[in-house]
């Protein structure tokens, strides 16, 4: 029982992972005031950029490097729509998302020729998983053991990656400048202007680092978890991010709590198929879909009043009316 | 004088267009050091844009300016926050969820590390409250504070930053009269202490209360300046608008009849919970025009939209032309101007217009159904553009075309036609909400006097203004209210500035509360 449960949170771990780095992503740019829904498109093209160039160059760190850089292009696309032009942000977010499905099939198959995957990765243009010391001399030790050699040690970097991540985005953001000035901007922009800080390079640095984050999350779905790209591999983790984060009430530790309650409501879909209640076998399907209905049923009601940031969804303009 | 020195600000032949509107023209202003100057003139004079001009947050086309002798050329508000130039702006530029303290320190912290900036500045902060009597709670969340506390944080923003010439947008607008009072303590002593203070406001009364100087704005241009001793409020009036105005309207004895409007113990809770008004209880009788006064967000929003059958009301009941509205038996506003009512809302930009319509459009808007108005099942266009035209030149409109976009309207022609709308169909009871926010002096004047008109031929006025001038020229009788519920009333004779002050801050004064002046009370 204590190893089911122990390998259902490794597993939960391996679901939050990209959940968490899209959210955080998320979050640096809501709280600027952009709504990005694009998280869906930027995660695929970033997996994609990072499989192809992690097959092509037998090398994960390039990968990686090619996902991100690909996730902030998009990000600064995402900008220049909404920040440069004052483009509708859900428009352009869904935009991004239709490219990144679209083109990363078509590149795809004309780069691979199998059907828009790429070939499976092995070697060095995967991230082994990180072996912390003492990971095997501590296996046999009862509880202790299987809860550090299973779960803490043996993930990827990109795993540990994610969770060092959510306390520096906390720092960031409520204990620096930088944290502060971004948290203005996004409820009231005019104030930040007024104060002589300037909107656009503020919201630009926040598209940019979300692009980053995204990026990295992007890259972990390829490189780091299944070994290869799969054309719609993302099947709207963006958008469970986008969930998580407004869940977490747009700060980083409760976010990172829904990205892993999402990720367990996931392992646990998982562990029960094939599971049945007497003669009944429950489907498949319907047990796929348990963490996706329980999503609704917690945004729709659990969370209490979920207060975005005021000036979300409005591009700045200093002309008055 | 030695020229040089003797001025903190000098503007000479700034120019600004926004495409085919000039919005300056060729204007210069010598502002001396250490006083406070005025700046007045109508919406749309161009006052706000020579402001921004200064603060750096608009580039003027032509023209040229100096602080302290110094050319001065801002290319962001930055720049002229280094030169010591500080705004409060009308609409305050506050991030609501931060601290006073947060918001003090935005763009202006010392180092990366926030917790460092926020000690210092609080210290700072301190220094500043003790030597200008500018006490604020810093580590208060500003949206919770109230306006008058919110703008003393916009002043020391400013003040944290240096700022030598302090620029104030509309100040008085959100505040009490007697918040006012305490704001103009507050900008003397910095005067005492040689900060130059330039104020723009619409507020006549004020600026002669308050200033050294005064300039006057008319149309993007300067049309003259003048010293506050030498001014009066009529002069000033005339510059602003070009010619003779009547600042009072002349008001005859009400003779009120039979009540049209019967309150009795309305309440509201809205969707949030929030008691918004409590148990209210009031009447309004033909012939009569009650003002409801207060500072705006005490309940005056919701009792009108409670009145115009836009929300329902929780309890008690509303008796509107001898139709009972309540809980049980909610109303619309289609069904509420059936019963002969008509509503002027308080905000038309919301409420009263849509701004992509053009004037015809607008004009039949909610009164679209009326047969007169249709052929059938299409709408009677040659119909409506009839009718339309023949108010626009009743109500001066101006111009006086159904087929322009509202927006390009001027906010008093808007208003005017707003006015004409529901006026036109001759209601019993009239519901008036902010009849002149907005809207020139010029206009004013005109809607004031059709107010008072539209109560002679025996209509029942309910009238919502923040606007106390407006509302002790207006109306026979005055309810007070505060956090949503009837602070008192008074007879519009009894009633001054101070009193309703005092009541706005919900305190009765003792000798008018009831009993004590029978002939005061009528409901």
């Amino acid at each position: 029982m204590f190893e089911t449960l122990i390998l259902m949170l490794d597993a939960t771990i391996r679901v939050a992972t990209p959940l968490i780095f899209a959210s955080l992503a998320g979050m640096f740019c809501e709280r600027s005031g952009i709504v990005n829904i694009a998280l869906e498109g930027k995660l695929l093209a970033a997996a994609f950029a990072g499989a192809a160039v992690a097959y092509v160059t037998g090398s994960a760190w390039l990968g990686c490097i090619a996902g991100v850089l690909v996730a902030v292009c998009m990000s600064l696309l995402h900008g220049f729509a909404t920040i440069t032009h004052r483009g509708d942000q859900v428009v352009s977010g869904m935009a991004i998302n239709i490219l990144a499905v679209g083109l990363t099939v078509t590149l795809g198959r004309h780069w691979f020729k199998q059907g828009g995957q790429t070939p499976a990765l092995s070697g060095d243009a995967r991230f082994a998983p990180i072996h912390l010391p003492g990971a095997d001399a501590l296996q046999d030790v009862p509880v202790i053991g299987l809860l550090y050699s299973e779960l803490i040690s043996g993930h990827s970097l990109l795993e540990y990656v994610a969770f060092a991540a959510v306390p520096i985005a906390w720092y960031i953001l409520f204990k620096t400048r930088f944290g502060l000035r971004l948290r203005a901007v996004g409820e009231s922009p005019s104030a930040v202007d007024t104060a002589g800080i300037s909107v656009a390079k503020m919201r630009y640095s926040a598209v940019i680092i979300c692009g980053i984050l995204v990026g990295l999350g992007g890259v972990y779905l390829s490189v780091g978890q299944t070994a290869q790209f799969i054309p719609n591999m993302s099947a709207g983790k963006g958008y469970m991010a986008l969930a998580a984060l407004i869940f977490g009430k747009w700060k980083p530790w409760t976010a990172m709590g829904a990205c892993l309650l999402f990720g367990f409501l996931d392992s646990m879909a998982i562990r029960l198929q094939g599971v049945s209640i007497g003669e009944f076998q429950i489907p498949v399907q319907a047990i796929e879909a348990v963490p996706y209905v329980l999503t609704v049923f917690l945004l729709a009601g659990f969370i209490g009043k979920a207060v975005a940031p005021k000036a979300i969804g409005v591009p700045y303009s200093k002309e008055r009316e | 004088m030695s020229q040089e020195q003797a001025y903190a600000i000098e503007l000479s032949h700034i120019d600004k267009k926004f495409g085919a509107v000039h919005a300056n023209r060729d204007i210069s202003l010598q502002v001396p050091k250490g006083t406070i100057h005025g700046i007045i003139g109508e919406n749309g004079a161009g006052k706000s844009t020579l402001m921004s001009i200064i603060y750096g947050f608009y580039k003027a086309d032509k023209g040229s300016m100096m602080i302290d002798g110094k050319p001065f050329l801002p290319s962001s508000s930055q720049d002229a926050i280094a030169s010591g130039v500080g705004m409060v702006h009308q609409h305050f530029m506050l991030v609501e969820t931060f601290t006073v303290l947060e918001n003090v320190v935005l763009g202006a912290e010392d180092g990366w590390k926030l917790n460092e900036s926020l000690a210092s500045a609080k210290l700072k902060l301190e220094e500043l409250a003790t030597s200008y009597g500018l006490e604020v709670p810093v580590d208060a969340i500003v949206g919770e504070l109230p306006v008058g506390l919110q703008q003393r944080v916009e002043i020391l923003k400013a003040l944290y930053r240096g700022a030598k010439i302090l620029i104030l947008d509309e100040p008085t607008g959100v505040l009490t009269p007697q918040e006012a009072d305490h704001l103009f303590k507050i900008l003397d002593k910095l005067r005492a202490q040689g900060t130059t203070i330039m104020i723009i406001t619409h507020k006549l009364r004020e600026v002669l209360a308050v200033t050294d100087n005064v300039s006057v704005m008319r149309q993007g241009a300067m049309v003259g300046h003048v010293a506050t001793k030498d001014t009066s409020q009529e002069h000033l009036a005339e510059m602003m608008v070009g010619r003779k105005v009547l600042l009072k309207v002349d008001r005859g004895q009400a003779a009120p009849k039979q009540s049209l409007i019967e309150v009795k113990d309305l309440c509201y809770v809205d969707s949030s919970g929030v008691e918004r008004v409590k148990k209210m209880s009031f009447s309004v009788r033909s012939g009569e025009i009650v003002g409801i006064a207060g500072v705006s967000g005490n309940g005056q929003s919701e009792l009108l939209s409670l009145l115009g059958g836009i929300i329902k009301p929780t309890s008690g009941e509303i008796v509107l032309n001898n139709n009972t509205i309540s809980a049980a038996n909610p109303s619309d506003p289609q069904l509420v101007r059936a019963m002969g009512v008509g509503h002027i809302p308080e905000d038309r930009h919301k409420m009263g217009l849509i701004n992509k319509f053009e004037a015809q459009e607008a004009y039949i808007m909610g009164y679209h159904q009326l047969p007169m108005y249709n052929k059938g099942l299409l709408q009677d266009k040659k119909a409506i553009n009839q009718s339309c035209q023949t108010n626009m030149d009743k109500w001066d409109v101006r111009p006086a075309d159904p087929t322009l976009k509202t927006a390009n309207f001027s906010g008093g022609n808007q208003q005017k036609l707003v006015i004409a709308r529901e006026m036109e169909q001759d209601p019993d009871v009239l519901l008036v909400g902010q009849p002149t926010r907005g809207v020139d002096i010029g206009a004013i004047e005109y809607i004031h006097q059709q107010v008072i008109s539209s109560r002679d031929a025996g209509k029942a006025v309910l009238l919502v203004s923040v606007e106390l001038d407006e509302i002790m020229n207006l109306a026979d009788r005055i309810i007070v209210l505060f956090d949503g519920a009837v602070v008192g009333e008074v007879n519009s004779d009894d009633a001054n500035e101070q009193i309703l002050g005092l009541m706005m801050a919900n305190i009765m004064p003792e000798h008018l509360k009831k009993g004590a002046k029978p002939q005061g009370e009528q409901s």
